[in-house]
């Protein structure tokens, strides 16, 4: 590594005057292309990460349950659209909110992203646009898994587009939340928050039980309706399980677009509030 | 104070004017209405004690810290109002490696070539330069997490040229380093500059600053104190060169005699007591090399002999100590 041989290649190149602007959308996709890169490279220990507790939640209480006489075959209608959402609604928020700590907090690996030639607000909307892509790769493998666990799949191919579009909604709600919360908690106190935050968005989203039967536990229908997960699962459960009781699609979709557009504002302001000083 | 110096011939690559920075809830300004110029192809070193407010210009500068008031220009381009241009045309090797974990060196350099659209073939042959010009070629594969203190920083070097940038600013670049890898990075930046890219740096060591810099600002309190070359700002400094001379003295001559002939050359003049025959300190300001011809020909007109020159030169410490003061922060 002798000087004299390094002078020339160093700075082949640079210092010339930009050739033309920058091409943001070029930068866009190759954050995106990184992101898909590295997890391509890790899709195993991936799915195992996001799918094994809902397959567990699956064979428990839609399985164990139902053949040991405690719960009927019916419940295992209720559960699975739940599931589902859940698994696509959690992998979304959890793709948000850990790494953006961390590497904000910790290892600063994103400044590299935030000084490439995009609008900062764009390299936020990467994060949350790969964080649906894997939320939807998570939930699509629980429909073969679903299938394999409970012998059974009501799932109709017309069925497909609405389920795939409220999944899509859902995985966005649970990205914008994520990443305003991975932008908003001190590195110190990730732990707790995660806690406090993810368990109750587990069991008050409607994932477990048809919202509209808790009727007699008004408080708890009330927290449940604040809930994003609730929709997802609502939703899911339309179209899967019809004769369950369930709210009605539109209403799903207006209250998730409502929370997409709130938490979607919470986030990008979140994101920029550490990106820059 | 602010100090202004534009214009220049290769013209400016950085230009900064009248930059305030007030994070809020901070009773004080991180940066409290500096101005300077960079010219192109310059190295520029920004120096100053800890808490001084370089990393902070460094932010703003670099797209990352938004400026209070003030503008600020890189590369021609307003930091501003158009970040995504200004990062395009300028790159930043941080004090601490932000590599990404996840790929390997080589990906590192080849994922951050893509983020700024260098083609594909392009950015593989860049990457593959680089590496080899910062000897790690054989080291590509490895990931980041296998690299030393040193081999890092050579990566974030690396990567930091592979979007071919026009600026490219060093966050305290040899902090943490073994004097190798330091000896190795200066030659870099010296490199960069002989290939006409403009180099800030921020840095508290004072070697480093005068060594690298064709051009040093002295910062402290968020305030530009001082800005010329390492040489100038040690000329400047009053009573801080020195010349130790050592006299033969003609016989019947006195050294007190002697001494106050040599008095109006200098500053002051004081016996070095601890030498065999007469030795004498002349402090002065300004270049101690051209006393020795006066001194010289005083002496002769006492039938004196100089015997002995010694030249003591002031260190840019000494100008960094004088304009910041000694307390510790």
């Amino acid at each position: 590594m002798s000087t004299d041989t390094a002078a020339p290649a160093l700075t082949a190149g640079a210092g010339a005057p930009a050739p033309r602007p920058p091409a943001v959308g070029r930068a866009f996709r190759a954050l995106l292309w990184r992101d898909v890169f590295v997890t391509g490279r890790e899709l195993v220990p991936f799915l195992l990460q996001v799918v094994l507790q809902p397959v567990f939640l699956l064979f428990v209480f839609g399985k164990v349950l139902v053949e040991l006489g405690f719960a009927t075959a019916q419940y295992s209608l209720v559960l699975l659209p739940g599931v589902i959402a859940l698994t696509a609604f959690l992998t979304a928020l959890q793709n948000t909110a850990f790494p953006l700590v961390i590497d904000f907090s910790f290892t600063k690996e994103i400044e590299d992203r935030l000084l490439a030639p995009l609008p900062t607000w764009l390299v936020a909307v990467e994060k949350v646009v790969f964080s649906l892509l894997r939320a939807l790769v998570a939930a699509a493998v629980m429909f073969p898994i679903s299938w394999w666990v409970l012998g059974a799949l009501p799932v109709q191919r017309a069925d497909l587009p609405v389920i795939g579009a409220f999944l899509v909604l859902g995985s966005l709600v649970g990205a914008v939340m994520g990443m305003t919360l991975g932008t908003s908690v001190r590195p110190n106190r990730i732990n707790v928050v995660f806690a406090v935050v993810l368990t109750p968005l587990l069991f008050t989203g409607s994932t477990q039980f048809p919202w509209q039967s808790l009727d007699s536990l008004r408080w708890f229908q009330v927290v449940c309706a604040l809930n994003p997960l609730t929709y997802v699962s609502e939703a899911l459960r339309g179209q899967m399980a019809p004769e369950v009781p369930h709210l009605p699609l539109w209403l799903c979709a207006l209250a998730l677009t409502g929370f997409l557009l709130v938490f979607g504002t919470t986030s990008l302001v979140g994101f920029r509030r550490r990106a820059l000083d | 104070m602010a100090v202004v110096d534009a214009g220049g011939e290769g013209g400016a690559a950085v230009e900064v004017s009248d930059l305030v920075k007030r994070y809020p809830g901070r009773p004080a300004n991180a940066v409290d209405g500096i101005s300077f110029t960079v010219h192109r192809g310059e190295v520029f070193g920004l120096l100053g004690p800890n808490g001084a407010g370089k990393t902070t210009t460094l932010g703003v500068l670099t797209t990352r810290v938004l400026p209070t008031s003030g503008t600020v220009t890189v590369a021609g381009v307003d930091v501003a109002a158009d970040p995504v241009t200004a990062r395009s045309r300028l790159s930043v090797v941080p004090q601490r490696s932000n590599l990404d974990r996840a790929l390997t060196a080589r990906q590192n350099l080849v994922f951050h070539a893509a983020y700024h659209g260098v083609g594909r073939a392009e950015r593989n042959r860049r990457a593959d330069a680089l590496l080899e010009q910062l000897g790690l070629s054989g080291r590509g594969g490895d990931k980041v997490d296998d690299y030393s203190g040193g081999m890092a920083q050579r990566l974030l070097i690396a990567r930091a040229l592979m979007h071919a940038p026009q600026v490219v600013f060093l966050d305290e670049p040899s902090t943490g380093l073994d004097p190798q890898a330091r000896l190795f990075v200066w030659d870099r930046v010296r490199e960069l500059r002989a290939g006409g890219v403009t180099v800030v740096l921020t840095t508290h060591d004072m070697d480093e600053a005068a060594t690298l810099s064709d051009r040093v600002g002295i910062m402290d309190s968020g305030r530009l104190l001082a800005l010329d070359t390492p040489a100038a700002l040690t000329r400047a400094l009053p009573g801080s060169a020195t010349l130790d001379i050592d006299v033969e003295r003609a016989d019947g001559d006195t050294d007190e005699a002697v001494l106050a002939a040599l008095a109006p050359l200098a500053e002051r003049v004081e016996q070095v007591t601890d030498a065999a025959g007469l030795r004498a300190r002349l402090y002065l300001s300004g270049d101690a090399a051209a006393l020795v011809g006066p001194v010289s020909e005083a002496l002769g007109a006492r039938r004196a002999r100089l015997t002995g020159v010694r030249i003591g030169e002031p260190s840019l410490e000494d100008v960094f100590l004088s304009l910041t003061g000694r307390e510790l922060r």
